[in-house]
């Protein structure tokens, strides 16, 4: 509850512009891009620095009020829904990049930047920010690194968390912390750096970040392989790898998946193969040529029937964009879709792949699977409607048998959309019963009155999809 | 104000009316914000988004909130640029939402006596009369031509109206007389080898105030090698009753229209203007319910075709050489003829097969100039945002010339022009017009 009172001294801080307790101001932000799940908050601020931020977390941890950082609602685990009402904060003013650091190949930015302005500013000057999450057009970096995004390139690049340097961090009691540097050495004591990458805000919140850089690939390279056996295409996947070669992507669609993209982005992708890998490589010229070469060589003894390399960047730039709309294209078919990231490591793809066939069929579900086989980051998804709660029911525990599948393939629950609240119940599989204590200790420590994003990673009992109502 | 009955009603008739299957589709992977012009002009606000303009019909829907004053807020300073459906991966026909809510929201409010005199005179009296629109457009010809104009500017009158409306009495185009409105051709033939028989949608608009831009259109046709029918009993295309909840309105305008074109023997319908042709191609969605009309209006929508993309097709601008001395010219996109009619191809391969001249393409083409038909009256403030945005864009050109496709974004950067005090070094022209120019016969 927020009382008057309450309300006064937030105003205070930052304006009543900046303080929106309306009823549409507060459904606009009740939602992410989860599926079925809202709940209200009950007011929403925008703070326009680190002191603000601050100022606003102090009162909320003198009256116990929850807060729900938020960049712009795209994650799919529930991270940004205030299932426990609260305080949804906002970084629409904090939306700077702040320094490129030419010498020491770092930008720093504040939390509410647009992923896609940070890659343009890096390309813009030579260089290269890596992960690129399939939001990036409208995802902030804040939200990225609370949620420690994946994307196309992290088999080769690795994910957001290998390219942040450094965070300042509002702590829950208000303190403002700084961890890491400009620095490629420091072990200064806990990297706590480490840490909040990922922690989905229930630490603290990220207040301006240091990204690294790295110099931006001379060439790239796209080829499009089609198989009529889905696990030929899987097995190509730890072929090319056990060749020792790193792919910048590798990317697997299956038969429903390429059905649905190509029906909404319409560029003749072959939608009669059972199964397409997409892979690029980038690099210097001679060694794209090479590995190119060597993986177009592996794909055919691997049967695959066609082999295709990209003629011009268009092209290939064409394929990626036709790759990038999985998700929502397949959202095309059923008003809800349902999609989780089972990971498991590489060797164990055509495994998982297998697997999920045979679940989607003992449960009579379509399910489209696509994903960064390169590092074994599978994405199952159901389209479905959410209305139909018996069929709602086969999901759930046909997800609930791919989880266990992939533990028990050595793999996890999560590969880079986070807990949140949706994979909440599934985390002691991965964890065990220790493990949840060993995180729980650190977040009462860190947190002790549980206000930061409280109801997310630790689950309360069942994994139930829930629409709240205020 | 809407009254807590009036809420009531209005939340009643959206669980009734509003398509819930297309509330669903929205799956809020919020891949249309960055397209959205009023999110990005209001400093990203949810509730200035397409994601979160559905969220709010749905919550409607669902009992969660009452379509209050925000509520109505909400989808008031929505464009209707549409520019959110191009880039949604689930295909969500967010425009046909935005234009069922609107109608319920205005079929059951109760407006203010002034607003509703206005309105009822508009909508009713108006548009549907072509002959009014004349009489109108020759009204505002004899306020041009008799001195009259030069009264109301020199004494200060023009100072009692709001800011954009006064900047637009400057930039409205030197009006036809009424015996130019009233003799209008019924036929004209191919004077190249024919490609095509057309029809030509003349438009309420476009036939009265800008009568030249319509016969530039026409002649165009007829070099394109297509002979033309201009049926006499069409009407206005009743976007603007659909854009603002009068959708009975627009039912009514569509049908005539329908009637008036279907035994012409054309392959093709032509528009100028594309706000009326993205209304024109969604004929059939507006009449879906109607069993008598339904198929008629699949077979009109069928024949929709802007100018610059039949001139594209019939390769115009390869057969008649084009030329004009040297300027940079840009193109600011029609929202609707792009994201609707989905052509923006066509009118940049024209502009660039003119020889001599310089084409510049600008930063965020295809970003609303915040005309959207009367918005910028109704909600000057957003729109003269968005507009100062659009004029940022175009000075960055260095163009002289800037050429839209649709008449109410060619007011709105002739108002932009004008603002920016920039009318000695640039012009906005329609690109019919432009092209007309160039023509080398």
């Amino acid at each position: 509850m927020i009382t008057e009172e309450i309300k006064k001294r937030m105003i205070a801080i930052i304006g009543p512009e900046n303080y929106d307790d309306s009823k549409v101001g507060r459904l606009c932000y009740s939602y992410d891009a989860t599926p079925d799940l809202q709940a209200l908050p009950d007011a929403v601020v925008s703070p326009r620095n680190t002191e603000e931020v601050s100022e606003l977390v102090k009162i909320c941890n003198e009256h116990k009020i929850p807060i729900v950082p938020r960049g712009t609602g795209t994650n799919l685990c529930g991270g940004t829904c205030p299932t426990e009402g609260g305080i949804v904060f906002l970084f629409k003013h904090m939306n700077q990049i702040l320094e490129l650091d030419l010498d020491n190949l770092t930008m720093t930015v504040q939390p509410g930047v647009i992923t896609l302005d940070v890659i343009k500013k890096a390309e813009a000057n030579g260089l290269f920010y890596p992960p690129d999450p399939g939001s990036m057009k409208s995802s902030t970096i804040g939200g990225n690194i609370s949620e420690n995004s994946g994307g196309l390139r992290g088999l080769k690049y690795g994910v957001t968390r290998d390219y942040v340097m450094g965070l300042e961090i509002v702590m829950a009691n208000g303190d403002i912390i700084r961890t890491g540097g400009k620095l490629a050495k420091d072990v200064a004591g806990y990297d706590l750096t480490r840490l909040y990458v990922g922690a989905e805000g229930t630490l603290g919140i990220i207040t301006e970040a240091i990204l690294k850089l790295v110099p931006i690939p001379e060439t790239k390279k796209t080829i499009l392989a089609l198989y009529e056996d889905l696990e030929a295409a899987a097995r190509t996947v730890s072929k090319i790898i056990a060749n020792k070669i790193i792919p910048a992507t590798l990317e697997f669609l299956d038969q429903p998946t390429i059905a649905a993209v190509e029906d909404y982005v319409k560029i003749g992708l072959p939608t009669e193969a059972k199964a397409v890998l997409l892979i690029e490589q980038d690099g210097s010229p001679e060694q794209v040529e090479k590995d190119m070469a060597k993986i177009a060589d592996i794909c055919k003894s691997e049967q695959a029937v066609s082999v295709q390399m990209a003629k011009t960047v268009e092209e290939a730039e064409a394929l990626t964009t036709a790759r990038r709309t999985a998700l929502s294209a397949i959202a095309r078919i059923k008003p809800t879709t349902i999609l989780e990231d089972a990971t498991v490591p590489r060797s164990e793809i055509a495994r998982m792949v297998k697997a999920i066939n045979e679940i989607a069929e003992k449960y009579n579900l379509p399910i489209c699977t696509f994903g960064h086989s390169g590092d074994g980051n599978l994405h199952p998804t159901v389209p479905t409607d959410a209305r139909n709660k018996e069929e709602m029911e086969r999901v759930e525990q046909a997800f609930e048998e791919i989880f266990i599948k992939a533990i028990e393939l050595g793999g996890t629950i999560t590969g880079e959309h986070g807990v949140g609240v949706v994979k909440a119940p599934y985390l002691e599989l991965k964890l065990g019963a220790a493990g949840i204590e060993a995180m729980k200790a650190i977040k009462n420590g860190l947190d002790p009155n549980n206000i930061m994003n409280p109801g997310k990673v630790f689950a309360k009992d069942s994994r139930k999809r829930v629409v709240v109502g205020q | 104000m809407t009254t807590v009955q009036e809420q009531q009603t209005i939340q009643n008739v959206f669980q009734d009316r509003m398509d819930q299957d297309e509330l669903l589709n929205c799956m809020r992977c919020g891949f249309c914000l960055p397209s959205c012009p009023t999110y990005i002009t209001s400093g990203y606000k949810e509730s200035h988004s397409p994601r979160g303009r559905i969220a709010l019909m749905k919550a409607v829907v669902d009992g969660l909130i009452e379509p209050d004053e925000d509520f109505e807020q909400s989808l008031n300073q929505c464009l209707g640029c549409r520019a959110c459906e191009p880039v949604c991966p689930s295909g969500v026909n967010y425009g046909h939402l935005l234009e069922e809510a609107r109608d319920i929201i205005n079929q059951n409010k109760k407006h203010s006596l002034p607003v509703r005199t206005v309105r009822k005179a508009v909508f009713e009296g108006l548009f549907p009369h072509q002959n009014r629109m004349r009489t109108l457009t020759g009204l505002l010809g004899f306020y041009q031509r008799s001195g009259l104009q030069k009264v109301a500017r020199s004494t200060g009158v023009m100072k009692l109206f709001p800011e954009s409306l006064t900047t637009m009495e400057r930039v409205l185009p030197k009006v036809p007389t009424m015996k130019e409105m009233k003799n209008r051709p019924e036929f004209l033939p191919a004077v190249a080898p024919k490609t095509n028989r057309v029809a030509f949608f003349t438009g309420c608009l476009m036939d009265t105030m800008f009568l030249e831009t319509n016969n530039a259109t026409m002649k165009l046709l007829q070099l394109a090698g297509c002979e033309i029918v201009i049926p006499q009993d069409q009407n206005c295309c009743g976007a603007l009753h659909g854009h603002s909840g009068e959708k009975d309105g627009s039912k009514a305008l569509a049908k005539k229209n329908i009637k008036a074109f279907e035994d012409l023997n054309v392959d093709y319908i032509i528009t100028n203007a594309g706000g009326c042709g993205a209304f024109l191609v969604d004929y059939d969605h507006l009449l879906k319910d109607d069993p008598e009309w339904k198929d008629r209006a699949k077979a009109f929508k069928d024949k929709i075709k802007d100018i610059t993309q039949i001139l594209y097709e019939v390769d115009f601008h390869k057969k008649v050489k084009l030329q004009l001395p040297y300027q940079i010219v840009t193109y600011q996109d029609s929202c609707h003829l792009r994201n609707v009619m989905k052509t923006s191809a066509a009118p940049r391969a024209l502009l660039q097969a003119i020889g001599g001249i310089d084409y510049t393409e600008m930063k965020d083409a295809d970003r609303c100039c915040g005309s959207a038909g009367i918005y910028n009256i109704i909600e000057s403030e957003m729109s003269m945002q968005i507009l100062d945005y659009k004029m940022e864009q175009t000075k960055a050109t260095h163009a002289s010339t800037v050429v839209t496709a649709n008449p109410g974004c060619l007011l709105q950067m002739k108002l932009g022009i004008e603002r920016e005090e920039l009318s000695e070094k640039m012009r906005a022209v329609h690109i019919v017009d432009l092209l007309m120019e160039a023509v080398q016969e």
